[in-house]
């Protein structure tokens, strides 16, 4: 219990490193943009050039404290818009804002100053940690980045593996393949709490675990939070699991937020034709009332050169022409939440406008 | 013993992985039958041995570093003592298998159509033309659009739940008694997956099939539905009807499992998460492998491995519980 008060001492014993105060968003996210070109063999000079519009646009604010929930399926740019709040891929356009403080700007701070606030954990336990370095020294890592010396950095590091769940005198000494995947989770999130992170990034961080061990995992998450003042951006594909850690959550498809809101509201009552799909595909766990219809048919579309206007009318079962000229724009919805579609725009030149905005 | 009707008889199954360093008892003694036209699900988490029981029925482990014992019956052979040659001819043919990772269980250079035909011409041995307007009919089959174009596709060319798709034609090619399907939702998207799901069970009303289906998510497993075999540490704890085991749990792993699993409503509250972790299966357990974990484990759970209980006709646990309880009331069958 020692080491934990200790962490939860280190975690609040700097005051100052909260600096726009308790209103300021803790995280702003200005009209993001990511794209990968690929480029594609041609005759010289008319070589075609696809782009992957990873992330395309986005626009959102993470409060201090709170846990924002991020979901897609694959390929719409979780992982990508990770990165990017994480300063791992350049932008191509648009700005993050931590705390006020523009990254990677001359008014702003440093990416360095930022990644000291702000830590990820990524999906692959494995590929994530070193395989040649024991898992006390890999944690104990990011206490010495923090200018700690190394007997300080290795008892931290203990109490660190105390905090995640794993008893130091067992597992300060193995390597990564030593540990099953819930354990070498924990030591990635503990890797990410060594720094003293105030954001801390969830990249399907539970998605490769055991129901069993994901409950842990889930748990010991929500500890930490609260004994660390953490916030949490997780991302994940599971809706079940981000309806549990989340306060809001954001909806991505192709790059773009189809909807985003407090998480209650979303889950009550899904205004996006998207979330709807998405919500109701899935397994249903009750026995007695299983999902007969498909609620969504088709893959994703490829994220080259998605289709014009909204994104999702290829799958879309209200889409119209207005869909394929016009793009939506998120635009604060009935209950609260800010939706992408053209249905809830009145005058949008939808047939259902009307019906929803009555 | 083994009804006459099953399809499938599993008795008293073990299978051991043996290297110079060590050994692991992956299955501990697993029985189960299946009636041809019955599905059943193996859930459990990483390590129950759920797929490891899977691939024993067709023999698929490293045959030197492999230990079987017990009895796989299937369709009046018995699947231990095949020879390589009559397994081969088995494999695909009468059992076959789709596998959760579409992507690396295809083969990249070959076009879809004809790993197809491939199989078709090599277990009947009819035409390349013949085989391969039936690959046309099964990609049809299982709802592939434009399939007659999609025959000359690479694997890379198609999407996730396209691959699983063509993956299931691969596996219904020559018309199957047995389906095994390993976690085959578990690597596609939440909309894909529900798709996936539906088609499984369509096909396998239409067709007759009987199959095993291996999951680790209680959701998939409630949604694949009839029997359920809850597995933990190379046992079966728990078998019966979905919905019995699903309202009832009786072996406290299954609660424990179904109560750990999150879902709507759970929302703020602590999740009951299981201590602890599956057992080291590097020696035989001879306990009841969830003793180490359990709320409520006493002596009698450490000196062997529980004999099956039934609570209920077609339910059974392995808890030395199920003796101290009275058999379940009628009150425990409705919801909640």
């Amino acid at each position: 219990m020692d080491d934990n008060d200790k962490i939860a001492r280190n975690a609040t014993r700097d005051p100052k490193r909260d600096v726009g105060g308790p209103a300021q968003p803790l995280l702003i996210v200005n009209r993001l943009k990511k794209h990968f070109p690929l480029k594609r063999k041609g005759l010289p000079g008319r070589a075609r050039v696809d782009v992957v519009r990873a992330v395309d646009g986005l626009d959102f604010r993470v409060a201090k404290g709170e846990t924002l929930g991020i979901v897609g399926e694959s390929g719409c740019g979780k992982s990508t818009l990770a990165k990017l709040l994480m300063s791992l891929v350049e932008p191509d356009a648009g700005e993050v804002v931590l705390d006020g403080l523009p990254v990677g700007s001359a008014q702003g701070i440093s990416v360095k100053a930022m990644r000291s606030q702000v830590q990820m954990v990524f999906q692959d336990s494995n590929a994530s940690l070193n395989p040649r370095m024991t898992i006390g020294d890999t944690i104990a890592f990011g206490c010495k980045v923090r200018g700690i010396d190394s007997r300080e950095a290795a008892r931290q590091a203990e109490a660190m593996l105390e905090a995640v769940g794993l008893d130091p005198e067992l597992y300060a000494r193995r390597y990564p393949h030593e540990l099953s995947g819930g354990q070498r989770q924990r030591i990635n999130i503990a890797r990410a709490l060594a720094l003293e992170p105030r954001l801390l990034i969830l990249d399907e961080a539970v998605s490769a675990l055991d129901k069993s061990v994901e409950a842990q995992v889930l748990n010991l998450l929500e500890d930490l939070k609260r004994r660390m003042s953490l916030t949490y951006i997780f991302i994940s594909h599971d809706l079940n699991v981000v309806q549990y850690i989340s306060d809001r959550i954001l909806v991505m498809y192709l790059g773009q937020i189809v909807e985003i809101g407090p998480v209650d509201k979303i889950y009550d009552n899904p205004q996006h034709p998207y979330t709807q799909a998405l919500l109701s595909a899935r397994p249903s766990m009750d026995p007695d009332h299983l999902t007969e219809a498909l609620p969504i048919s088709g893959d994703p579309p490829n994220p080259i050169n998605p289709p014009s206007g909204c994104r999702f009318r290829t799958r879309c079962p209200h889409a119209e022409t207005v869909c394929a000229e016009k793009m939506p724009a998120l635009a604060p919805g009935q209950i609260g939440t800010q939706v992408a579609c053209h249905m809830l725009v009145d005058g949008s030149g939808h047939s259902q406008a009307k019906r929803y905005v009555a | 013993m083994t009804p006459p009707s099953s399809l499938l008889s599993v008795r008293d199954l073990n299978v051991t992985f043996a290297s110079r360093e060590r050994e692991v008892y992956a299955v501990n003694g697993v029985s189960f039958d299946v009636q041809p036209g019955e599905t059943m699900v193996l859930l459990g988490e990483s390590g129950s041995g759920k797929s490891v029981t899977l691939r024993s029925l067709m023999k698929l482990h490293p045959p030197k570093k492999t230990r079987y014992s017990g009895e796989i019956q299937f369709d009046g052979t018995s699947m231990l003592s095949c020879s390589e040659r009559q397994l081969r001819r088995l494999r695909g043919a009468e059992i076959s298998m789709i596998f959760q990772e579409p992507s690396t269980s295809l083969d990249p250079v070959y076009k879809v159509g004809v790993q197809i035909s491939e199989m078709i011409v090599r277990h009947e041995g009819v035409s390349q033309t013949a085989a391969l307007a039936r690959a046309k009919d099964l990609l049809d089959l299982v709802r592939i659009p434009s399939a007659a174009e999609r025959l000359n596709a690479y694997p890379h060319e198609m999407s996730g739940g396209m691959r699983q798709r063509v993956m299931i034609a691969l596996a219904l090619s020559c018309n199957p008694k047995l389906l095994l399907a390993d976690e085959p939702t578990t690597a596609l998207d939440a909309t894909v997956q529900i798709q996936i799901i539906l088609l499984l069970k369509q096909l396998q009303k239409e067709l007759g099939l009987s199959v095993i289906f291996v999951t680790h998510d209680v959701g998939v497993a409630v949604e694949i539905g009839a029997k359920v075999a809850v597995m933990y540490a190379g046992q079966i704890v728990e078998y019966g009807k979905l919905r019995d085991v699903v309202r009832d749990p009786r072996h406290p792993y299954t609660q424990g499992l179904l109560s750990s699993t999150v879902h709507a409503g759970l929302r703020g509250k602590r999740l009951n998460a299981i201590p602890g972790a599956p057992p080291n299966l590097s020696s035989p357990l001879g306990i009841c492998g969830f003793a180490p974990r359990c709320p409520h484990a006493h002596e009698a759970c450490v000196q062997g491995v529980p004999e099956p209980r039934s609570p209920a006709p077609g339910h059974m646990s392995r808890c030395v519980l199920e003796d101290s309880r009275s058999p379940r009331s009628a009150t425990a069958h409705s919801p909640k």
